[in-house]
């Protein structure tokens, strides 16, 4: 695969995969991340992975632009056997419609679909997580089943309870933490996707696969007391 | 132990170190200080630690409850201690009970006062900084408000005397209302036309007054992009230039989210970040290409030879 290495800086680059969003172009940006991380280069300080690119900062005093760009053409970064195989699947509870997915009933009108059948349909899919971005733990998800994919709200709401699943547009996701947005809820977690007390704070990293699980509510409940009894 | 009542939180008066590193590929934005250069001098001058108060266009009202080192830079917002003038870059010291006024900024946009081993709340992912949209770091992730008392380490009698004595000081630094920052290009930098290029190298764009922690916001000449600005999201720095749909610039600061959907043109020389932190609404910024070797060269400092002269300078002139 191709890589093009541009400045992001004085502090860091950016190795770019392609335009686009696809499973291979994300595959490349997780391989290069692992690879930096298993040679332990100097002067790297931090990564963020994206869609399609790897963001590398640095510092400028320990190692240079020049010999940053010069180690990772050095890296083999070709698909192995045994990795194609691996698959990180994160299992989801969800307690979808009612008082957690209040835009479910609206969702049958949208998508023609029964309420049964989103569900099935949803929580029937692994979705890859292609990046995290915008709130501390948001998993950008790819897969969305396009029968169910669904404009967002004309007016976002102000606050989205954390936990809420939600669909906007062609898009998956599930909101961390209280945030405004726009996107159409259908049902909400009891598992954190974020929480700054746990030492990993952070439930799911890119690569991973998320499976949504369908639950009650008392379930729901009780899955958010002890959720390290959930697995 | 002691404590600093606040009596009046200013404007906008959050805790801050160096930032939140090491969670950006989790979403997590790293905040920190905006003037890294005030911040850092801030922290050597009241004797090390590492958070420290950074006030925006109107300082606080502090009361010591128990004796305290401390010092001001940054913004040249006048300060007394029980109404007296304090000098800012330089170590001082307090007495319990004493009320130290921070004012309102003549010069400059951010404050930073540092106490004795630094303002001691939890560390959240390694950081004390504030992080006001995540709720975390510094106090409960808000800005400080009335009330709050800051815990900071008590120097003994003796550290108490001994760090006055060295009677310690800094470089005052004034910032202009026009400024000129070098930019290095990218990444995105082949989404724009070449007079959108001529135009942001070439005219000088205004802070608005909606810039923030987050970024600055600049109005000027739009700039011109070949076929929209719209991008697969990736990843953004400290400095980090993106350029809206109508063409605006917006300089990422501290608090910039971690991804971003909109093209880069370019990215700010981090040694120029500073003054641009301290640019207030209205003030006026022209930005310069500079290339990554050049970049380069100004991190690694002066050559062996360079040094050696200066050394001579020093104990023959």
């Amino acid at each position: 695969m191709e890589m093009r290495i541009m400045p992001e800086g004085d502090r860091a680059l950016v190795v770019d995969f392609g335009e686009y969003i696809d499973e291979t172009v994300n595959d490349s940006v997780n391989r290069l991340a692992r690879k930096i991380q298993e040679h332990h280069l100097d002067g790297i300080q931090e990564m963020i992975p994206t869609f399609r690119s790897l963001l590398i900062l640095f510092d400028p005093e320990r190692t240079s632009m020049r010999r940053v760009r010069s180690e990772i053409e050095r890296l083999d970064i070709t698909a192995s056997e045994s990795e194609s195989k691996e698959r990180r699947i994160l299992r989801i509870p969800c307690c979808y419609g009612g008082k957690y997915g209040e835009d479910l009933k609206d969702m049958e009108q949208v998508t023609g679909l029964s309420r049964e059948e989103i569900i099935s349909i949803h929580s029937g899919t692994d979705y890859r997580v292609y990046m995290l971005g915008f709130l501390p733990g948001f998993a950008y998800l790819g897969g969305l089943d396009e029968r169910i994919a669904a404009p967002r709200l004309k007016t976002p709401r102000l606050s989205i309870p954390a936990g809420s699943v939600a669909i906007g547009g062609n898009q998956t996701g599930v909101y961390p933490i209280d945030s405004p947005g726009g996107w159409r809820i259908i049902g909400s977690t009891p598992i954190a996707f974020y929480d700054p007390s746990k030492e990993n704070p952070i439930l799911c990293k890119a690569g991973d696969y998320i499976r949504f699980v369908p639950i009650r509510e008392d379930e729901y409940d009780e899955i958010r007391e002890h959720p390290e009894a959930w697995v | 132990m002691s404590s600093i009542r606040v009596l009046s939180p200013g404007a906008l008066t959050t805790i801050q170190d160096r930032g939140r590193y090491g969670y950006q590929s989790s979403g997590i934005r790293p905040c920190g200080a905006m003037d890294l250069d005030a911040y850092e001098t801030a922290v050597r001058l009241a004797g090390g630690g590492d958070a420290v108060l950074e006030m925006t266009m109107l300082g606080v009202t502090v009361e010591f409850q128990s004796r305290m080192i401390f010092a001001l830079t940054g913004a040249d917002m006048p300060a007394t201690l029980d109404g007296l003038p304090v000098p800012r870059y330089k170590r001082m010291g307090a007495c319990p009970g004493q009320v130290l006024k921070v004012g309102a900024a003549t010069n400059g946009c951010r404050g930073y006062l540092a106490f004795y081993g630094g303002i001691q709340v939890p560390k959240v992912m390694g950081s004390r900084s504030t992080d006001m949209k995540c709720h975390i770091g510094g106090m409960e992730g808000r800005p400080v408000k009335a009330g709050d008392l800051l815990e900071a380490a008590e120097p003994d009698e003796k550290t108490f005397s001994s760090l006055l004595a060295e009677d310690l000081t800094a470089d005052e630094v004034k910032y202009s209302s026009d400024i000129e920052v070098r930019v290095i290009p990218g990444p995105q930098d082949e989404a724009f036309t070449e007079k959108g290029w001529n135009d942001f190298l070439s005219s000088s764009y205004e802070i608005t007054p909606d810039s923030d922690r987050m970024g600055l916001r600049l109005a000027g000449l739009p700039i011109e992009s070949k076929a929209g600005t719209d991008i697969v999201s990736d990843g953004i720095v400290f400095g980090s230039i993106q350029v809206t749909a109508a063409g605006n610039p917006i300089v990422l600061m501290a608090d910039h989210q971690t991804t971003g959907g909109y093209a880069k043109i370019a990215t700010v020389l981090s040694l120029d970040l500073p003054m641009l932190a301290q640019a207030r609404p209205g003030d006026k910024v022209r930005f310069r290409k500079i290339s990554v070797e050049d970049a380069q060269k100004l991190h690694e400092g002066p050559s062996f030879f360079a040094k050696l002269m200066k050394q001579f300078q020093r104990m023959f002139g």
